[in-house]
């Protein structure tokens, strides 16, 4: 059971500032069905330009209904300038506190607020779009939002990452790319963790070039195969010519030329030769591919 | 507040029948069984009652049971044990529903020249029979796939299974960690090689779980040390748990008919009532094949873990499938191997009943329900008047 603070479960049992505002000024959505939590908060302002109320509907666990409601009371009486400085740190502080793997709530909470101010700004016609380019695919978060939340909350590691955001907390194909951006953002005083896959080495003997072709099946290609219940197997390494075979799923998906090309070869690539090419073991490829709906 | 426990797929109340013959092994009869004296030799003897209990619960001998600590224990020492009996063969076939006590292990084997296949459930949770017996071949030294699904309580056939594993010598493990003791069982009927049981899922108290290994079937030993269990299982036996474990057997082999006939009625009505006024909702998993004391229910556009919070207020105990509840971010692997959509995945509740519950209980969870639901339907953005 989560141990969540008295706030947290009084915001939950009581929100506040429950609804939708029929002629509102501002509107923000965020979050989906697919991931589990999703936010609609709504806005309108006096003529003095400040929030005179603010109201949330929200799809998801106790502590992101706590979360709406306490940011509603947050913004409300706050022009957009001192709205916009609330942070996902405001929002978690103000509960007492949240579980490290709940902060994800909070930074919904941030995200919706500035969804409703900018389609305030755009006078109603924008709505909330993805900035930057999509690093988790099962979840959808963009290199943008990952270094703000790392910027913002001074994360340091791939599991703070998807407590805060989700990104990284599905198949675990983008846990290389969030540590880059790790330590893009927090600079040289950020050590390379344990556990974490090598850098490209310069010059591989045979059989150190085949266990780094293993290691990096195992650690960045199968766990994406994996969720989509499909498997990998290699067969062989013969010079630069890494032999696999796909099994389960994968081995019927269509998609298998996308995702031996796609996935295979620029993780190996990038994780142990320029050079390493991919093809599917024939013995296998000739198998007859069993369908399922 | 009284507490309505429906959550006994998770852990189950202790009998008392079970509390009262334990008691004496944890205060006065404390000896060892393996001592050479009377006071340590009698202790032995209750060991040997148990493991006879125990055995005719499943149908089997007695010399076929080995007592370990838990149902993870089991799983761990048949899956490992059965592989390392036969190192020619490198394959492992499993379900995409097991419990993570072996699914864990199965992934685990991949890291160690194991290639694990993972066989897929049809939308009802019902297994894809037809790929089982196309991937079961000669390189395949295993087979586990469960018994029940812990849950959504969908029984799988697995004397079917069992004699499919047969007829290629392949090792057929199963885990019944949720069927022994809610379903009839008889080993001597079927061809299922090892079986995984746990004593906190029958009414038996946490810290005991037993293994069922047919004769004839090569297991190579898991833990090591004396000579306990007859070389199968080493470490001074968990004496009160074993005869606890006994108990609880003895009991459900009594009572299994009648009582589960009782549960199932009580399950249904709670069941039927829940269907009947809580529009958007949806049973997941088949239900005919089913644990008479499961039933696994997603309301729409609402998130688990808050039902079960506000379910919790009235004493309710339930579990989710819902990515909150679980600390990951995902929904229930079950739910998602069914392809339960995503919308229906986050609001799934089990409710497991044991044969503690009364209809009382029913209708007050019948009556609290459907407001709770409501209720978080008007704070969902999803839900449109």
């Amino acid at each position: 059971m989560w141990d969540y603070t008295d706030k947290v479960r009084d915001h939950f049992f009581n929100p506040h500032n429950v609804g939708e505002i029929e002629d509102a000024d501002g509107v923000g959505e965020v979050g989906s069905l697919a991931c589990g939590d999703a936010l609609k908060l709504t806005f309108k302002l006096d003529k003095n330009g400040r929030i005179a109320d603010a109201r949330f509907k929200t799809f998801g666990c106790a502590s992101a209904i706590a979360s709406s409601s306490v940011l509603t009371d947050l913004i409300r009486g706050k022009t957009l300038e001192e709205a916009l400085k609330v942070t996902n740190k405001d929002i978690a502080e103000e509960l007492g506190g949240l579980p490290e793997q709940k902060m994800h709530c909070s930074v919904m909470g941030r995200e919706a607020l500035e969804a409703a101010i900018e389609n305030y700004r755009s006078g109603g016609t924008r709505k909330h779009e993805l900035e930057g380019h999509v690093v988790c695919t099962c979840f959808g978060v963009t290199d943008k939002e990952i270094e703000r939340v790392v910027e913002e909350n001074d994360l340091t590691t791939v599991e703070e990452v998807t407590n805060y955001c989700k990104a990284g907390g599905g198949c675990g194909g983008c846990h290389g790319e969030i540590e880059r951006i790790i330590q893009r953002v927090q600079g040289a005083r950020m050590a390379r963790p344990h556990g974490a896959p090598a850098k490209r080495p310069a010059k591989l003997t045979n059989i150190q070039k085949i266990r780094l072709v293993e290691q990096t099946i195992d650690e960045q290609v199968r766990p994406a195969l994996r969720a989509h219940g499909g498997n990998i197997e290699l067969v062989d390494v013969i010079g630069d010519k890494v032999i696999v075979a796909f099994r389960g799923m994968c081995a019927q998906c269509r998609l298998t030329e996308f995702t031996m090309k796609d996935v295979v070869e620029a993780k190996l690539r990038e994780f142990v030769s320029e050079e390493l090419y991919v093809e599917e073991d024939a013995d296998s490829a000739g198998e007859p591919h069993a369908h399922r709906e | 507040m009284k507490t309505i426990y429906l959550d006994n797929n998770a852990t189950t109340q202790v009998a008392d029948e079970v509390f009262e013959v334990m008691k004496p092994f944890l205060c006065e009869l404390y000896g060892n069984p393996s001592s050479m004296h009377t006071f340590g030799g009698q202790v032995a003897h209750s060991i040997r009652t148990a493991r006879e209990q125990v055995a005719s619960l499943l149908g089997c001998d007695p010399s076929e049971i080995v007592f370990t600590s838990c149902g993870t224990e089991s799983d761990n020492a048949a899956i490992k044990g059965a592989l390392a009996a036969v190192p020619h063969k490198r394959k492992v076939i499993t379900s995409r529903v097991e419990h993570p006590a072996v699914l864990s292990v199965c992934r685990d084997l991949e890291h160690h020249g194991y290639l694990v296949l993972e066989i897929g459930v049809d939308k009802d949770g019902r297994l894809h029979m037809d790929e089982l017996r196309r991937e079961a071949d000669d390189n395949t030294a295993l087979i586990t796939i469960m018994y029940a699904n812990n849950e959504t309580g969908v029984v799988f056939p697995v004397e079917e299974i069992a004699d499919l594993a047969a007829e290629r010598d392949i090792v057929f493990h199963t885990d019944a960690v949720q069927a022994v003791g809610k379903i009839p069982l008889n080993l001597a009927r079927t061809r299922i090689d090892m079986l995984s049981l746990s004593g906190h899922k029958l009414h038996a108290p946490k810290g005991v779980g037993a293994m069922f290994v047919r004769k004839g079937t090569r297991v190579s030993p898991f833990m090591l040390g004396g000579h306990q269990e007859g070389g199968r299982r080493a470490g001074t036996e968990n004496v009160a748990g074993i005869v606890a474990i006994g108990k609880a057997c003895e009991l459900a082999a009594t009572n299994i008919a009648d009582e589960n006939e009782r549960v199932r009625r009580l399950r249904d009505r709670l069941e039927d009532a829940i269907l009947a006024t809580c529009p958007d909702c949806r049973v997941n998993g088949d239900r005919v094949n089913r644990l008479p004391n499961t039933t696994n229910i997603s309301f729409e556009y609402i998130e688990g873990e808050a039902i079960l919070l506000m379910l919790d207020r009235y004493g309710i105990c339930a579990s989710s499938g819902s990515a909150c509840t679980s600390g990951s971010l995902e929904p229930s692997h079950v739910l998602r191997a069914m392809g339960v959509p995503f919308t229906a995945a986050h609001g799934s509740i089990r409710f497991s009943l044991s044969r503690y519950n009364t209809q009382d209980e029913m209708d007050f969870v019948a009556e609290k329900l459907p407001p709770v639901i409501h209720h978080l339907r008007e704070l969902s953005p999803f839900v449109t008047k």
